[in-house]
């Protein structure tokens, strides 16, 4: 059989291609790679596929998915920094809009208005939950906006320390560490109450110094408690010349007091949760808000989609503000190197917050920790069980402590996993004062069923555990 | 003609009445209630939210409205051409979307048991040796979001290989060419490097004599774009390699431009040492304007043992996750990358195959120098450096002539260029190239268009000729008319969010 046209490239039609050249001049298209070295070119084929058609695509891809175990095979009690939620319909209709999908940054802003209004409007929303005066229009994730952050707080204080609570996510902590070390900013860690997993105040109190670039705390955190001390510790770090960071999952704010209600100068987060699937870790959106502030605005990291109007002054429009921060003008002086980040994320979430609006959001906060606290009570009925292990609120995720029980977590997660039930992170390793604690999630996708079905099922593997020890 | 749709759509805060919903969420269980009680008690008083977020209430129709017609004020590569250089917008298959939303990925969580993640770590385990083949490297790690991410990283790296040997207080110096993509001197500053610009010789190369003279036992490496951002391959690699290694450097292959080369010739063979591929160029995943995109990045065999935590090794039988690696420099971002965007990547090289990719590059070089000739000769517009030499993916006109007889600048030009229903092309890009218009076709666009767009340019040129003032006002077809983006960054008038607005307002109509 001649050699097909490749449906996605219509010049490979041979006479098309033939009247090219002929334009050109050129007999083959070897000659327009003439400049390269003879050396440099491939002897034999790579060993990658052959090429495959639509179809044998998708049954390809089909079956190797179908390996996967996702949430509707199971239910998934696992959170920490990934959340499954649900995402309505009207929320991929508009993000797989191909005016959306198939555009580029918005560098021609007469073309590109659509972009540019749903970023304005992304960034104005998250405002909105935040408390906050201004939002770029995303970073990669929550872990690369806060060591944005953190270098951000360090230029503007001109102070190269940044003070971080003990239990922040260890992905995070290692992100925040990779990005401060270049920029000479160090991390130090801040003790926590045993009890309470609250912030140790006077452990802040001994550490920060007029080194300390910024305060950082997550709210809820990590380990899912709620923070409550924040008035105290931005306190303490305005009363030192640091500015205070907060880290946020937003699906808390329709419940929870915003971070600029509590004097954050920088809020950042993760926006996975509003309208973005899980995809296995990937695409997140990171937030990155700051104060109305010019000295702040000016040092922010990535793009900031601003109001204006036409020349004439006859209509409002949207474009690209404060583009000498960045790389394509400032180059090694931009703010940050970041160019292509996560916009269709950030429309994701515009749209996801417009559907909600305040009643929905408020909604989702006291579902979720309806649900949550349920499975906590449930949990912590059972014999040998802790949860949470911290005396403090919780929002949508908490510790369960095994101890007691006599098990390990790894037991647990195995007797779970045969009763199609997948439990949560295993969180023992990263805080060994802990033991053997895992951290688990729920949310409004968790029917009550499902989480009466995990109380079952731990209740069983617990007492099975206890006459296997006696 | 072309006419985009030009909707007055008000900002969404402006729309929709209070106690409208767009969606509303399942009660809570009663027995959930029963066991639970009052939530009141379940967040400390200080904690409470007391001022709701000033979210707009709408209704469903009236949010997906408001959002269609944003939508038909955007342009994107479903609409025409759209040939920004260096960002290679081609076309986005539309089966990688449709596979690309299976819930069989979108709910599956990133810290699940290895054992119920096997087809996604087998598909990220296969597309890492792909690349890895593709580019010449020998190992690939998936996890940067972005190519400046990847560059970041590949930077982090340098810095990890010359701090093993002790040498990294020495090897302050990154070389980067003054030709080079913004991004390359952002991210060696901030991954803590001193920028050090390496001129571009009359051929429009790297200017090898420049590079021997600032090489020294101060350099990290060289970041090289290759082809370059003039379309130009830089003929003189092997040497350039050299000069960087005997110095004891690193090369660094930036992979914006790689699309040209795929399956020809291989960064690797010419000597880099780490490479990052811009998923959403080369490999045909759609760039939702502004990302989400992904910039794996390949290594040479020494610089594996530096890569991001964890690495994915397959044992003959099983995928899984390995997080012992003493010399990683750690994390640059959570998790294992933007998955979904990678899948699409697998999918595009699984239909392809090697004969479809080479053919990528073979008719994006076609496409490049098609246009390059039609346009040679245009009053007004010249071909700087290099006059002879072939172009990849890519080539730079300078509208400098046409700028000092009219006054119709490059900027112009792109923004008269909407009026036909293409995109503008990147322009003022390189900064070697005075009023640049650079061109980037891809293999996407079909010989008409193509010829629609020379058409374009060529009436513009002319008719900034006959009547300048027209195309100085330009654009009149689009959703708004020229817009004054001096104002939006003006301190007196900018208005980065919707608060920001009433703010300001109110400060004037107290």
């Amino acid at each position: 059989m001649a050699k097909r046209c490749h449906p996605y490239i219509p010049n490979s039609q041979l006479q098309t291609k033939k009247e090219m050249m002929l334009e050109i001049g050129i007999k083959s298209i070897d000659e327009l790679y003439a400049d390269i070295p003879e050396k440099y070119f491939l002897k034999k084929p790579l060993d990658v596929p052959k090429g495959s058609t639509e179809l044998e695509v998708k049954r390809h891809i089909e079956a190797l998915l179908s390996k996967n175990k996702a949430c509707a095979d199971m239910p998934i009690f696992l959170g920490a920094g990934c959340w499954p939620h649900y995402v309505p319909a009207v929320v991929r209709e508009i993000v797989q809009r191909s005016e959306f999908l198939t555009s580029y940054t918005p560098y021609q802003a007469e073309v590109s208005q659509g972009m540019l209004q749903a970023l304005f409007e992304y960034q104005s929303m998250i405002c909105e939950l935040t408390a906050m005066d201004v939002a770029n229009c995303s970073m990669y994730d929550w872990a690369s906006a806060l060591g944005e952050a953190a270098r951000m707080a360090s230029r503007i204080t001109r102070r190269a320390e940044i003070l971080v609570p003990k239990i922040t996510h260890p992905e995070r902590r290692a992100t925040l560490q990779v990005y401060a070390e270049p920029a000479g900013v160090n991390v130090k860690e801040v003790e926590y109450d045993r009890e309470t997993g609250q912030l140790n105040l006077n452990d802040l109190e001994n550490k920060i110094s007029k080194e300390t670039a910024a305060v950082y705390v997550e709210n809820p955190s990590y380990l899912g408690f709620i923070e409550a001390q924040v008035d105290e510790i931005s306190r303490i770090a305005h009363a030192h010349g640091a500015l205070f960071v907060v880290g946020v999952d937003p699906t808390s704010l329709g419940v929870l007091k915003p971070p600029g209600e509590y004097g954050a100068d920088i809020v950042v987060g993760e926006g996975q949760p509003l309208g973005n699937p899980m995809n296995y870790g990937g695409p997140l959106l990171g937030i990155f808000a700051c104060r109305d502030d010019p000295n702040m605005i000016r040092q922010m990291p990535g793009r900031i989609i601003g109001l204006t109007t036409t020349v004439d002054g006859g209509r409002q429009g949207f474009c690209m503000a404060l583009q000498t921060r960045e790389q394509h003008i400032r180059r090694e002086k931009a703010t940050s190197n970041i160019c292509s980040n996560e916009a269709l994320c950030a429309v994701a979430a515009a749209v996801y917050l417009a559907l909600l609006g305040p009643e929905g959001l408020r909604e989702l906060g006291e579902t979720i920790m309806y649900k949550a606290n349920y499975a906590m009570r449930l949990l912590s009925k059972i014999d040998g069980l802790k949860a949470p292990v911290f005396k403090a609120p919780h929002f949508k995720e908490f510790t369960v402590n095994f101890e007691d029980a006599g098990l390990r977590v790894s037991e647990v997660h195995d007797a779970l996993l045969q009763r199609g039930i997948h439990g949560g992170k295993d969180v023992s390793k990263e805080f060994p004062e802990l033991g053997e604690t895992a951290l688990y999630c729920v949310t409004e996708i968790h029917a009550e069923s499902e989480i009466r079905l995990l109380a079952e099922a731990l209740a069983e593997v617990v007492s099975a555990g206890r006459r296997r020890h006696v | 003609m072309f006419r985009q749709s030009s909707w007055d759509e008000p900002v969404i805060f402006t729309l929709g009445r209070p106690g409208r919903r767009g969606h509303i969420l399942p009660e809570v269980e009663e027995t959930v209630k029963e066991v639970v009680g009052d939530l009141g008690g379940l967040i400390p008083e200080n904690m409470r939210r007391k001022n709701p977020p000033k979210l707009p209430e709408l209704s469903e129709p009236e949010v997906v409205r408001h959002f269609i017609r944003l939508s038909e004020m955007n342009y994107g590569v479903d609409s025409g051409l759209y040939p920004l250089g260096s960002c290679t917008m081609k076309y986005n298959p539309k089966i990688n979307e449709e596979l690309a939303d299976s819930p069989k990925l979108g709910m599956l969580h990133p810290y699940q048991d290895e054992r119920t993640v096997q087809g996604v770590l087998e598909i990220l385990y296969r597309l890492e040796r792909w690349l890895a083949e593709i580019t010449g490297m020998a190992e690939v790690c998936l996890q940067p979001a972005a190519g400046a991410h990847g560059e970041f990283l590949g930077a982090l790296l340098m810095r990890a290989y010359h701090n093993h040997n002790g040498e990294l207080s020495q090897r302050r110096d990154m070389l980067i060419p003054d030709s080079a993509h913004g991004t390359n001197p952002a991210s060696a500053a901030m991954a803590g490097f001193n920028v050090v610009v390496i001129p571009t010789g009359e051929d429009g190369c790297v200017d090898v004599e420049a590079l021997k003279a600032a090489v020294s036992e101060k350099t990290a490496g060289l970041m090289l774009t290759n082809p370059n951002t003039l379309g130009i391959f830089e003929k003189n690699i092997d040497e350039i390699a050299k000069i960087v290694h005997e110095a004891g450097g690193l090369l660094y292959y930036d992979g914006a431009n790689l699309n040209p080369i795929l399956c020809k010739v291989r960064p690797g063979d010419m000597g880099f040492d780490i490479v990052h591929i811009n998923i959403h160029k080369t490999f045909g995943t759609p760039h939702g304007g502004g990302g989400p995109g992904a910039g794996p990045v390949g290594v040479k065999e020494e610089l594996a043992k530096f890569l991001p935590v964890p690495r994915i090794v397959f044992d003959g039988k099983r995928y899984r996750l390995d997080y012992e690696r003493p010399h990683s420099i750690g994390k640059i971002r959570s998790f294992y990358g933007n998955v979904a965007v990678l899948l699409k990547a697998y999918i595009y090289i699984l239909s392809l195959g090697f004969e479809g990719l080479r053919e990528v590059a073979e008719v994006s070089v076609l496409n490049a120098n098609y246009v390059l000739h039609k346009l040679r000769g245009v009053e007004g517009l010249t071909l700087p450096y290099g006059e002879k030499t072939p172009r990849k993916h890519e080539c730079v006109f300078s509208a400098k002539p046409l700028k000092t007889k009219t006054g119709v600048s490059a900027l112009n030009i792109a923004k008269r260029l909407l009026d036909y229903g293409v995109h503008a092309p990147t322009i003022y890009f390189p900064l070697i190239v005075e009023e640049a218009l650079m061109i980037e076709p891809t293999e996407t666009f079909e010989k008409e268009e193509l010829d629609r767009f020379v058409e374009a340019v060529r009436k513009i040129c002319s008719e900034a000729q006959t009547s300048p003032e027209k195309v100085l006002k330009a654009p009149y077809n689009t959703a708004v008319q020229r817009l004054n983006e001096v104002k939006a960054s003006h301190p007196q008038n900018m208005t980065l969010s919707w608060r920001m607005h009433l703010k300001k307002r109110a400060a004037t109509n107290p």
